[in-house]
């Protein structure tokens, strides 16, 4: 199973407080 | 390094093109940066630039590791830096982990017998490190 990335950053942060989990953020220019 | 990121954290991912401004709100200067953050949303540690599997994946328990120590968690910190510099031994940041692997007991206990065992350690391996010398001081 891959990575379902998120992309909605603020969903996210509420996501990650909910569940007592960190988060990783790739910042990154990669052809989309 | 997929599925520890899968089984330790909320994965995201911010193009450049499409949110400029949240590269903006985090102080992104440069891609690829990555960031972990706590639950809280607080920033923990950072990396740019491709790196190699086992460096990454150092990377990625260093931050967790920084994590743990920033809510002062000494026992989970020790656990997670030792577990650097014992599974990655040769990762970039395997150094920095034995120093701070060094200091969270030290921080739980208040035994400075830690950072004296730690500036030892630094004699047998990674000698030439700048964590050698920020250790040294440590030693009798």
């Amino acid at each position: 199973m891959s990575i379902t990335w998120r992309e909605d950053i603020d969903a996210a942060l509420a996501e990650a407080k909910a569940n007592q989990r960190h988060i990783f953020v790739d910042f990154n220019a990669a052809p989309l | 390094v997929e599925s520890y990121i899968k089984d330790n954290f909320v994965p995201v991912k911010i193009h450049i093109k499409e949110q400029p401004q949240v590269f903006e709100r985090f102080g992104v200067q440069w891609t690829p940066t990555m960031q972990i953050l706590d639950p809280d949303g607080n920033k923990r540690h950072q990396f740019e630039g491709f790196l190699p599997p086992d460096d990454f994946l150092a990377q990625l328990e260093l931050g967790l590791a920084h994590s743990a120590f920033a809510r002062k968690d000494w026992e989970a910190a020790e656990k997670r830096f030792r577990h650097i510099v014992e599974t990655l031994p040769n990762s970039d940041v395997a150094p920095e982990a034995q120093y701070w692997a060094g200091v969270a007991p030290y921080k739980r206990t208040g035994d400075a017998k830690s950072l004296q065992a730690t500036a030892e350690a630094f004699k047998q391996r990674y000698a030439d490190s700048t964590w050698a010398k920020k250790a040294s001081v440590w030693g009798k």
